[in-house]
Order: C-alpha cells, then sequence, then structure tokens
C-alpha cells in the first residue's frame, strides 16, 4: 500500500467518510439553533447549549469540519491523479488528517464551554489557531509537494484553484489570528478598533472567498467533467475567471462594513471590486454547466450530476446576490436582516455542500472498489429532499429580511420610528418556522447520504479501490 | 492618511482594475499553433480529463466590462482612490448623515415643537393631547423599551414605569429631569460585615414588608440596620429617599429581586443602576413627549 506505484487513497477515504459525519453533527447543530430561534424558550437555563454558544459551532462544524474534510479528501483525490503521483512526504498526509481532527474535536469542545476570540469564522481561541495553522502548513507542503513531483507537464486547472485557496487560508488565517495571549483559554486581537473590524472582514469574506468558493471550484473543475464524460467547457475561460477572481476577491471584505466606522475610501474599494466580482464568480459557473452542453440527457437520468450541476445554478445565484448585496443602497437594507442569512446558505448548503455531496457520490464508490453507490434511488431521494430543503430555507429568510429591512426603516409621519425591533421578531415566527423545516430536510438528506454510504463501503472492498498510478504518457 | 498610503492605494486599486483588462486582452488573442474554437486543447489528465478552446462567451465579456467601467466611474465620483475624495464632494459622515439629519430637522421638529409649552400633566392626560401621547409613546418604543421593555413594566434591575413607585420621584420635573440627565444608583458593597450579619440584616429588611422571618435575627437585624450606615440612604424608617434614588424597602418592589438570596447578594456585592442621560441624544422637546408619555402611565 505504501509503495510509490499506489495513490495515496487511506487518507482520501478517512477525509471522505468523516465529511459525511461532519456534515450531520454541523448540520443538526444548525437545526439546533434554528429550533431555538423559533422556539426561544427550548434550551432555557443550559449555558452550554445557549444559541450564542452553539452558533459558532454550528459555523465552524459546517464550514471547516465539514467543508474542510470534503476540500482535504477531494483535493488530495484531485491532486494524485492528475499529477499522476502518491501524496508527497510519507507520513505528512496522515497527520493533517490527525490534526484537522484534533482541531475539530477541540472546537467542540472549547466553543460550547464558551471559549471563543470573538471573531466570527475564526472563535477559535490562540493555542488552537496555532495548532491549525501547523496542520495547514504541513497540508500546503503535500499538496504542493505532490505538484513538483508531477508526471505530466500541465498543472491540471482543478489544481490552480486548489492551489490558491491553500495559499490565501494560510495568509488568511495567521494574519486575521494574530493574538497577544493572556491565559491559555484567552487572548486579545493584535489589532485596534476599526482596524481589527477591517482584518477580521477580509479575513472573513476572503473565508468565503477561498475556502468556500475558490476551493470548491477546484473540485467542481475535476468532478463535473469526470460525471459528465466530457471536456471542460473553456480553457481560456478557466484563465481568465481564476486570475480575476482570487485578485478581486481580496478586495471585498469591507462590503461587511458599510455604514460604520470603517473610512469611507474602503466602503467604496470593497463595493466596486464586489461588483467587478460578478463576471470571474461566472466564468466559473459558465464552464460547469456548459462542460454538459452535448450530454444535457444525462441530466435526467443521474442524480449525481444532478446535485453538480444544480450547485452550480445555486453558486450562480449567490454569487449575483453577493455583488447586489454589496452595493451600499441596498445593503443599507439587507445588512443585519435574515436576509443575509439566506445568502449565505444560498452559498452554503446550494453550493457547497451540494457540490460536496455530487463529488462524494462520485467519489466514495470508487474508494471502496465499487463503480457506484448502494442504492442511486436513494441519492436522488437525497436529491430532492435536498433541494426542496434549500429553496424552503433561502425563500424563508429572503421574504424575512426584506420585511425586517423594511420594517426598521419604516418611519412615521413626525419621523419616529414606524415599528419597534420586537414587532419585527414577532412577524418573523412564520418565516423560522419554515426555514426549520428546510434545514430539517437538508439534514434528513444527510442521513439517507450516511445510510447509502454505509451500505456502499461495507460492500464494497478497498483492495479492489483502483488506486495504481498509470505509466507517464509517452509524448 | 499619510500621502505613502494614498498613493500605496491608488496605485494597488487601478493595477487592479487594469489587470483585468489586460487580462481579458491577453486571453482573447489567439496565439499561433493554439487548438481552434471546438478542439480539445491537446492536454489529457487522469486518463479522460480534457479541455476546449471555446472563446469567452460575448454577453459575459460584456458584464465584465460593465462592472469594470462602473467601478472606475464610481472611484472618480466617490472616495475611493486614497486621499481623492471624489468629484461629487460626498461623505458618509458630511454630506449622507449631516445632510439627512438637517433635513429630517427641518420636518420633524416643528411638529415635536407645538407640544413644547404644553404642561406635561395635560399632555398626559387631555384627550385633545392623544396624539401627543402616541408620538411619546412611538419615542419610547424606540429609545426605552430596551431595558424597561416594551410595556415598560421594567425588567430585573431596570424599573416599572406603570407601577406609581418611583425611585427618583414621579413628578413631570423629576420625571423630565431623570430623563434629560440620566441617573446613577449606587448601593454600595457591604461585603465587610461577614455572612452572619448580613443575614441578620437580610431578615430585617424582609421583615420591613411584612414578610414572615426568623424574629431573632431580624431584632438583631436591626441594630445593624441601624448602625453600620443602612439609613443614611434609606432612612430610619427604610422608606427611602428620592433624593438619592434609595429604594423604600418597606414595600414590596425589588429591583433586582426580592428572594432571601438575592437580597444577600444586593447587601453583599452591591449594585449600580444607571440611566442613560438623553439630552444629547434627543432634545428637550421629544424628552417633554416621552415625560409625558411615562407620566401617564402611571395616571389611570
Amino acid at each position: 500500500m505504501e509503495s510509490q506505484t499506489t495513490y495515496n487513497y487511506k487518507v482520501v477515504r478517512q477525509f471522505a467518510i468523516m465529511t459525511v459525519v461532519w456534515g450531520i453533527v454541523g448540520m443538526l447543530v444548525g437545526v439546533i439553533i434554528a429550533a431555538q430561534l423559533a422556539f426561544p424558550e427550548l434550551t432555557d437555563g443550559i449555558s452550554w447549549l445557549s444559541y450564542g454558544r452553539l452558533r459558532p459551532l454550528h459555523t465552524n462544524a459546517v464550514i471547516f469540519a465539514f467543508g474542510g474534510s470534503a476540500l482535504f479528501a477531494t483535493s488530495y483525490y484531485v491532486v494524485q491523479r492528475t499529477n499522476q503521483a502518491r501524496l508527497f512526504g510519507g507520513p505528512l498526509a496522515a497527520f493533517t488528517f490527525w490534526g484537522w481532527t484534533a482541531i475539530i474535536v477541540l472546537a467542540a469542545v472549547t466553543l460550547p464551554l464558551g471559549i471563543t476570540s470573538g471573531k466570527e469564522y475564526a472563535e477559535l481561541e490562540w493555542p488552537i489557531d496555532l495548532l491549525i495553522a501547523v496542520v495547514w502548513v504541513v497540508y500546503a507542503i503535500v499538496f504542493f509537494g505532490t505538484i513538483m513531483k508531477r508526471k505530466v507537464k500541465h498543472i491540471y486547472v482543478a489544481n490552480w484553484f486548489f492551489g490558491a485557496f491553500i495559499l490565501t487560508i494560510a495568509v488568511l488565517h495567521i494574519v486575521n489570528s494574530a493574538f497577544i495571549p493572556v491565559t491559555l483559554t484567552k487572548g486579545y486581537s493584535f489589532y485596534p478598533g476599526a482596524i481589527d473590524a477591517m482584518v477580521q472582514w477580509w479575513y472573513g469574506h476572503n473565508a468565503v472567498g477561498f475556502f468556500l468558493t475558490t476551493a470548491f471550484l477546484g473540485m467542481m473543475y475535476y468532478f463535473i467533467p469526470k460525471q459528465a464524460g466530457r471536456p471542460v467547457y473553456s480553457y481560456r475561460l478557466s484563465v481568465v475567471h481564476f486570475w480575476a477572481l482570487i485578485s478581486t476577491y481580496m478586495w471585498a471584505g469591507p462590503h461587511h462594513l458599510h455604514y460604520t466606522a470603517l473610512p469611507d475610501w474602503a466602503q467604496s474599494v470593497g463595493m466596486v471590486f464586489s461588483l467587478i466580482l460578478l463576471a470571474p464568480s461566472w466564468g466559473g459557473m459558465i464552464n460547469g454547466i456548459m462542460t454538459l452542453s452535448g450530454a444535457w440527457h444525462k441530466l435526467r437520468t443521474d442524480p449525481v450530476l444532478k446535485f453538480l450541476i444544480v450547485s452550480l445554478s445555486f453558486y450562480g445565484m449567490s454569487t449575483f446576490e453577493g455583488p447586489m448585496m454589496s452595493i451600499k443602497t441596498v445593503n443599507a437594507l439587507s445588512h443585519y436582516t435574515d436576509w443575509t442569512v439566506g445568502h449565505v446558505h444560498s452559498g452554503a448548503l446550494g453550493w457547497v455542500a451540494m457540490v460536496s455531496i455530487g463529488s462524494l457520490y462520485y467519489l466514495i464508490p470508487r474508494l471502496f472498489g465499487k463503480i457506484e453507490m448502494y442504492s442511486m434511488r436513494l441519492v436522488e431521494l437525497h436529491f430532492w429532499v435536498a433541494t426542496i430543503g434549500v429553496v424552503l430555507y433561502i425563500a424563508a429568510m429572503w421574504i424575512a429580511g426584506v420585511m425586517q429591512g423594511l420594517m426598521w426603516r419604516a418611519v412615521n409621519a413626525d419621523g419616529t420610528l414606524t415599528y419597534s425591533f420586537i414587532e419585527s421578531v414577532e412577524r418573523t415566527y412564520p418565516f423560522y418556522y419554515v426555514r426549520l423545516l428546510g434545514g430539517a430536510m437538508f439534514l434528513t438528506g444527510m442521513l439517507i447520504m450516511a445510510y447509502n454510504v454505509w451500505k456502499t463501503t461495507s460492500e464494497g472492498r478497498v483492495a479492489d479501490a483502483d488506486d495504481a498510478i498509470p505509466a507517464p504518457a509517452a509524448h | 492618511m499619510s500621502s505613502f498610503w494614498s498613493v500605496w492605494i491608488i496605485a494597488l486599486t487601478v493595477a487592479n482594475i487594469l489587470g483585468c483588462f489586460w487580462l481579458i486582452w491577453w486571453t482573447m488573442r489567439r496565439r499561433a499553433g493554439e487548438a481552434v474554437q471546438g478542439d480539445v486543447t491537446g492536454h489529457t489528465w487522469d486518463g479522460d480529463l480534457q479541455e476546449y478552446n471555446n472563446p469567452l462567451p460575448r454577453w459575459w465579456l460584456w458584464l465584465f466590462y460593465i462592472t469594470l467601467f462602473f467601478a472606475a466611474g464610481y472611484l472618480a465620483l466617490y472616495p475611493g482612490l486614497g486621499k481623492f475624495a471624489g468629484l461629487l464632494g460626498w461623505s458618509s459622515h458630511g454630506s449622507q448623515y449631516e445632510g439627512e439629519m438637517a433635513k429630517a430637522a427641518e420636518k420633524y421638529d416643528p411638529i415635536f415643537k407645538q407640544y413644547a409649552a404644553v404642561p406635561v400633566a395635560d399632555l398626559a392626560t387631555k384627550p385633545e393631547y392623544k396624539e401627543a401621547r402616541e408620538m411619546g409613546k412611538r419615542l419610547f418604543l424606540t429609545y426605552c423599551m430596551q431595558c424597561h421593555g416594551s410595556d415598560a413594566g421594567g425588567s430585573r434591575g431596570f424599573p416599572n414605569l406603570t407601577d406609581g413607585d418611583w425611585l427618583w420621584g414621579g413628578s413631570p420635573e423629576q420625571i423630565e429631569a431623570t430623563i434629560t440627565n440620566g441617573r446613577i444608583g449606587v448601593m454600595p458593597s457591604h461585603a465587610h460585615l461577614g455572612d452572619d450579619q448580613i443575614e441578620k440584616v437580610a431578615n430585617y429588611v424582609m421583615s420591613l414588608s411584612g414578610r414572615s422571618v426568623d424574629a431573632a435575627k431580624a431584632e438583631e437585624g436591626k441594630q445593624v440596620f441601624m448602625t453600620v450606615g443602612c439609613t443614611g440612604c434609606h432612612g430610619m424608617d427604610a422608606t427611602g429617599n428620592q433624593m438619592l434614588g434609595a429604594p423604600n424597602l418597606t414595600d414590596s418592589t425589588w429591583l433586582y429581586g426580592g428572594s432571601p438570596g438575592v437580597i444577600k447578594q444586593t447587601i453583599t456585592k452591591g449594585r449600580n443602576g444607571v440611566m442613560p442621560a438623553q439630552k444629547d441624544l434627543l432634545g428637550e422637546e421629544k424628552i417633554h413627549l416621552l415625560t409625558s408619555y411615562v407620566y401617564s402611565l402611571s395616571q389611570k
């Protein structure tokens, strides 16, 4: 197994299985906090089950545990197969698996205990941040080391995206997590005031941009052409959208801080680059969806392809919505409302989760020596349950968000506010129920997946997986 | 912002926008020996992964151009390029916030002004001032309900404004003064008395409102109450002092809670109640209407 004539599938298998496990855990916590919003007294008095502690647990679990594991699994698989080389660094890949898993477990313990840095999507305290930095650097060594020893001349497009994601996340994490430690469980940010806010959202938006977009585009660039059996639509489109995407995303952070103490110039620059992002973002969607041209009929029968293509539709929708929401006049309505929550979940559930699920349905049988999943009917069922769940979720949050924004800005003839804040909360309840239903449906889909994965892996044999590295083609 | 950082920002911003134009131009050029449209590029990965070399979709290219030109135009008109303030002279604080506030003042101030000379007692009770009370209520629901609750019933540490029981006085003048300048109510810590004495004082305090207590402890507690300084604020008869915001201990209203445990906690650790001053935020005329509304709540 450890010879240089086979691919390292062990680490890919480990991450792939944990993706399903963490997906269920993270989404379950999501459903719990959605229930707390609909029924505020659900867990009253239990500090470690309070909304404020579970919410960061939910975001960390779905982004870094579920999304992160999916990215480790697919990037390790793709980088090996498209470069015809076994993962570089021997035991380093295993170190990233156990290191990343340890980080997730530490997060699951510390966040409910209320140990938090208070920085959104970077809540983990400084000792865990240090561990993340170490694991991430090792990840970079394994990934780029594998590319260095490739047996093919050209680097496949999926690897550009994975590579950009790995490099950028390292920079973002290290800069944003600069803390002055006070105790083992408490550190204070190195940056003061508005600068701290700017650094935080430079990190925060690029966590979306590079972790949740660029990296998953890398996934898309491998699994869609593979599953569709068609060439990627346009090489030159992938070049232009890759470079434009990674350069302009870096600027977009200030749109999280419109109408705050952030200087006007930063707000303006953040807004215009967010708008420029529209076309580069859509470049990926076009390349993915148009790859299917000539094979559209496959969408009717192949539920894996449905996951992948519908994920791109949600991707296109949220990358249109995002630039629109970054326009200051739109943001004045949407900011601080549930519209933002709807937007995030159209990206997180519709794009990130669905492209990961589709990719895993391609990947898992191949890792266990099978041709396809145990039951394609269950994949189909999962697809419909998940899609309806996402649509219910985001539609509810859109309506709730626009309603809240309009209620908050409504004024009477004397200039006083028409509605008190609590009235807007009261009117949001119906939408919180619908959102809870949508989220619960998405979670149900993950449980269907878990059963299907369990049946597939217990029938399959690891030894049957085709992990032989082919000889370099003669040029 | 120093000139260095200004130039730095301008250089990076302009370079990235121009870079996008260059990128489009560079990828649109067809190079010799390159695959033609509809053909794959000739590279193959992992057995069957290939790429077509289709041109950039025209509609997509236009979308890209439009956003790039919009960006250039926006940065010419609005502040964005370092120290350059933009051709419109717009700023979020100057022209937008202050402009909108001035407009609002011009439009709304006369509405509030018309009640400024009417006494609070009239505004609070007379039928013809119903609209004034409604305005006061709307102000209350915007600025006061966060602590006092949307029904003004208060919550732990925040007084109920509807019960006729006043810490700092319930006359229109006193209420207006409270809202205008705020209040700070301090109960100092008495941890130095020790648990035993605090237990006894708590028994005495509870006996004042007719609750059943350990009579012996309450009797000893009375001695403590009279000698360690409680009377300085709460008075010899423990009915409080509105000059200091010291609560009446003989009624059954408890700002921080009336259970034996909470009373002992209050004595041991002290309390610090703050009503923030609204003078600069709301101005006299709005405070006048708020006063009328708050006053009306306990006049029924």
